[in-house]
C-alpha cells in the first residue's frame, strides 16, 4: 500500500505538467476564442466587452490561475456545440469508448498471448512463420481500414453482423439503466439478456478491428518475453529437476515473461484509447474519441481541452495500475520501488 | 565399490552452420558407488557437454554417434520423454555455475524446493512444507523456516548454492553432478558447499560428477580425476597418483600451472598453444600439436589407452 501511495505522489508533477500543456495549447491554436463566442455579427466593441467578461484581456499568469482554480471546482468550461458543460459531456461518453478499448484488449490478450507462447516454444517451425506472418498483416493495415474491411465483409456480403451504427440499434432495444455507463454490463446489471447481446453483437466488429491493432505488439514482446525466459538458467534447472513440462513453461518460463508483457499492456491499452479516434468514426460509436474529433473540426478549444486532459489523466492512471502489477508478478520491484 | 555410471565411447558432434564440431570422441569414464570424481580441463573441453547428456540435456544441435551412458543398470541413452524425466531429480541431479541465476527470480525458493518434491517423492501436499524445511536444514541453512519465504535475490551467492544443493538433493538422488559449483563464489564460501556437497555423498553414499578447471580444488575433494582436452579423457587416475605422477604431458603441464602457496606468478607456468579446432580433420592425439614432447608415431592412429596400473589409464603413445 505504501508503494502505491509512493507511486501517486509521483505522478503529481506529470499532472503538473499536462494541466500546463493543455492551458498553453489553448493560447497557442489559431483562432480568438472571444471571436467565436461573440459570432461573425459582432463587432470589435463586443468582441473586446467577451474578451474581457472571458478574463482574456488579463496576464498569461493571472489565466492560469483562474484556469487552474476552476479545474479544481470540476469546471472544464462549456463546449460550443453541445452546449453542456465539457465536463457532463466526457463522462457521459467515456464509458463508452472504455467498453469498446477492454473489450479490444480483452480480444487482443486472448489472440496475442497463446499466439506468442505458440510461437516460442516451436520456434523456427511452422507455427512460429505462421504466427509472424499474422503479426506482420495485423501491424501492416491501418486500423479503420480493417473496421472498414469487416463491415464490408461481415454486414455487407455477409450479413451477420448488426448494422455499424453506434452502440445499439435504438429502435429495436432501449439503453439499460444507466449504472457504470458500459452497456454490456448495465444490462447484465439490469437483467436483460436480450440488450446484452444486442450491445455485445454491436461491440464485436470494432473490437476486433480495435484488437487486431494491439496484437502485433503484444504477440511479438510474448514471443521474446518467452524465448528469453525458456533459455534462461532456472527453466535449466527447473529441466534438471524433471519437473513436467507443463510446469516448466507456464510456472517457470511464462510466469517470469508476464512483467515485459505487463508493460507493454500498459502501453497497448493507451494506443487502443488513441486509436478510438478513428474506430468510433468508422463505426458511429458515441464515445469520447468522436467527441474530440467534432471538437477539433469545430474549433471547441474547451472541449478539446477536457479531452486532452482527461486522456492524460487515463494515461497516468493506467501507468500506475501497470506498476502495481509489476510488484504483484515480481518481488524484486517491491525493494527497488 | 561397484560401477554406479559408466560411460563409453561416448561420440558427440555439434551440428552448426560452420562445419560439424566433434565436442566429445570415444569419451569413457566410470564413477563409482559413493564416489567423488572430478573431471578437469580448461574451458572447451568437453566437460559440461559431457555432464548435459549424462543428464539427456543436451543442445537440441548435440547429436549422439556413438556410445553409451548406464547409470545403475539403466541405459539413459535409450530412455527417452518421460522416462527420462522421472529420473532427472529422483536419481541424479545437476547444480550449475551462477546460483543466482540458476534459481526462478520470482518464486520462493522453498516452493521451488516443493516443486521438486512434489514431482518425485511421495508426500502428501500437507506435509510438503515441513519437508522443504527440512531439506534446508539438511544443507545448513540457519533458520530455514525464514528462508523457505525468501526470494533468490535476498540471498547470497553461497546460500543461493545451497538452495540449489537442497533442491538436487531434495529427493536423495544417487548422483549428483556439480558443474564448476564454486565458480563466482569466494574461497570462504567455495570451502563451505565443497564440504557440504563431499559430506553429503559419503553420508548417502551418492556419487557425485565435479567438473571443474581447478585442480588444486579437484584434488582436495575427489577420489579419482579424469583430465579432458579437447573432447578427449586424457588421464584417469586415483587422484594421489594424479597429482604424484602424471603421465599425460597434459595433465604435468596443468599441474605445473596450479598455483601452489610457494608459487608467484613468475614460477606459475603457462600452457602454450590452444585448444584446436574441433571442426577441423584432427590427428589422432589433439595434443599433438601442443606437445613438447611430440614424436612421429604419435599421428599414427588409433590414439591406444596405455594402462599404468588398474586404476591409472592414459591416453599417450609415449607416457611419463
Amino acid at each position: 500500500m505504501n508503494f502505491v501511495w509512493k507511486r501517486l505522489l509521483a505522478t503529481l508533477p506529470s499532472l503538473a505538467g499536462v494541466v500546463v500543456l493543455t492551458f498553453l495549447l489553448s493560447h497557442a491554436l489559431p483562432g480568438d476564442p472571444a471571436a467565436y463566442f461573440a459570432g461573425p455579427a459582432a463587432d470589435a466593441n463586443s468582441i473586446a466587452e467577451i474578451r474581457e467578461k472571458l478574463g482574456l484581456d488579463r496576464p498569461l499568469v493571472e489565466q492560469f490561475f483562474y484556469y487552474v482554480a476552476d479545474l479544481l471546482r470540476g469546471n472544464l468550461g462549456k463546449s460550443l456545440t453541445t452546449g453542456q458543460p465539457v465536463l457532463t459531456d466526457l463522462v457521459d461518453r467515456l464509458p463508452a469508448s472504455l467498453e469498446l478499448s477492454a473489450y479490444a484488449l480483452v480480444f487482443a490478450i486472448g489472440c496475442a498471448i497463446p499466439m506468442g507462447v505458440l510461437a516460442a516454444i516451436r520456434l523456427d517451425r511452422p507455427a512460429d512463420h505462421a504466427c509472424r506472418v499474422i503479426v506482420t498483416v495485423c501491424a501492416a493495415f491501418p486500423t479503420f481500414f480493417i473496421g472498414l474491411l469487416l463491415v464490408y465483409v461481415f454486414y455487407f456480403l455477409l450479413g451477420w453482423a448488426p448494422e455499424p451504427l453506434g452502440r445499439l440499434n435504438e429502435i429495436l432495444y432501449t439503453a439499460p439503466p444507466r449504472v457504470t455507463g458500459a452497456y454490456t454490463i448495465d444490462a447484465l446489471i439490469a437483467g436483460d439478456g436480450e440488450v446484452f447481446r444486442a450491445a455485445l453483437a454491436q461491440l464485436v466488429l470494432p473490437a476486433i478491428s480495435l484488437g487486431l491493432f494491439a496484437l502485433a505488439p503484444l504477440a511479438r514482446i510474448t514471443r521474446a518475453a518467452m524465448l528469453e525466459s525458456l533459455s534462461s538458467d532456472f527453466v535449466r534447472t527447473a529441466h534438471a529437476s524433471g519437473l513436467p513440462t507443463s510446469k516448466v513453461l507456464f510456472t517457470y518460463a511464462f510466469r517470469n515473461s508476464l512483467l515485459p508483457i505487463s508493460s507493454v499492456l500498459g502501453m497497448v491499452f493507451s494506443f487502443l484509447l488513441g486509436s478510438n479516434v478513428l474506430i468510433e468514426q468508422v463505426f458511429g460509436w458515441q464515445g469520447v474519441g468522436a467527441y474530440a474529433v467534432s471538437a477539433v473540426l469545430a474549433s471547441d478549444y474547451a472541449a478539446v481541452q477536457g479531452f486532452v486532459l482527461m486522456m492524460a489523466l487515463l494515461y497516468i492512471l493506467l501507468n500506475l495500475l501497470v506498476d502495481v502489477l509489476a510488484t504483484l508478478i515480481d518481488p524484486r520491484v517491491r525493494f527497488e520501488g | 565399490m561397484s560401477d554406479h555410471l559408466t560411460i563409453s565411447d561416448l561420440n558427440l558432434e555439434f551440428r552448426t552452420r560452420h562445419g560439424t564440431v566433434r565436442a566429445l570422441e570415444d569419451v569413457s569414464l566410470t564413477v563409482r558407488r559413493g564416489e567423488i570424481v572430478g573431471v578437469v580441463g580448461e574451458s572447451g573441453s568437453g566437460k559440461s557437454v559431457m555432464a548435459y547428456s549424462v543428464m539427456g540435456l543436451s543442445d537440441a544441435a548435440a547429436d549422439i554417434k556413438r556410445g553409451s551412458i548406464v547409470l545403475g543398470g539403466m541405459d539413459l541413452l535409450t530412455t527417452r520423454g518421460e522416462a527420462m524425466r522421472a529420473i532427472r531429480g529422483r536419481e541424479m541431479a545437476m547444480i550449475f555455475q551462477s546460483p543466482r541465476t540458476a534459481l526462478n527470480p520470482i518464486r520462493k525458493v522453498g516452493r521451488q524446493i516443493e516443486d521438486v518434491l512434489l514431482e518425485h517423492a511421495a508426500i502428501p501436499r500437507r506435509d510438503l512444507k515441513k519437508a522443504a524445511i527440512a531439506a534446508l536444514e539438511r544443507v545448513r541453512i540457519p533458520d530455514p523456516e525464514r528462508r523457505y519465504n525468501a526470494y533468490p535475490f535476498e540471498l547470497s551467492g553461497g546460500m543461493c548454492q545451497r538452495i540449489m544443493i537442497a533442491i538436487a538433493l531434495a529427493c536423495s538422488p544417487s548422483l549428483l553432478i556439480a558443474d564448476e559449483p564454486t565458480t563466482g563464489l569466494d574461497v570462504t564460501t567455495q570451502a563451505v558447499i565443497m564440504d557440504l556437497i563431499r559430506d553429503k555423498s559419503r553420508d548417502s553414499r551418492m556419487s557425485t560428477l565435479l567438473i571443474t578447471h581447478d585442480l588444486g580444488l579437484a584434488g582436495e575433494y575427489c577420489d579419482r580425476i579424469a583430465v579432458m582436452h579437447a573432447g578427449h579423457v586424457v588421464e584417469i587416475a586415483p587422484t594421489d597418483v594424479l597429482l604424484a605422477h602424471p603421465a599425460h604431458p597434459y595433465t604435468r603441464q596443468l599441474l605445473a600451472a596450479t598455483p601452489t602457496p610457494d608459487s608467484t606468478i613468475d614460477t606459475l607456468s603457462s600452457i602454450g598453444g590452444q585448444l584446436p579446432d574441433l571442426r577441423r580433420e584432427l590427428p589422432p592425439c589433439r595434443f599433438s600439436e601442443r606437445c613438447v614432447r611430440k614424436m612421429p608415431q604419435c599421428d599414427l592412429p588409433p590414439l591406444p589407452w596405455t594402462e599404468l596400473s588398474s586404476d591409472h589409464l592414459v591416453r599417450c603413445r609415449v607416457p611419463l
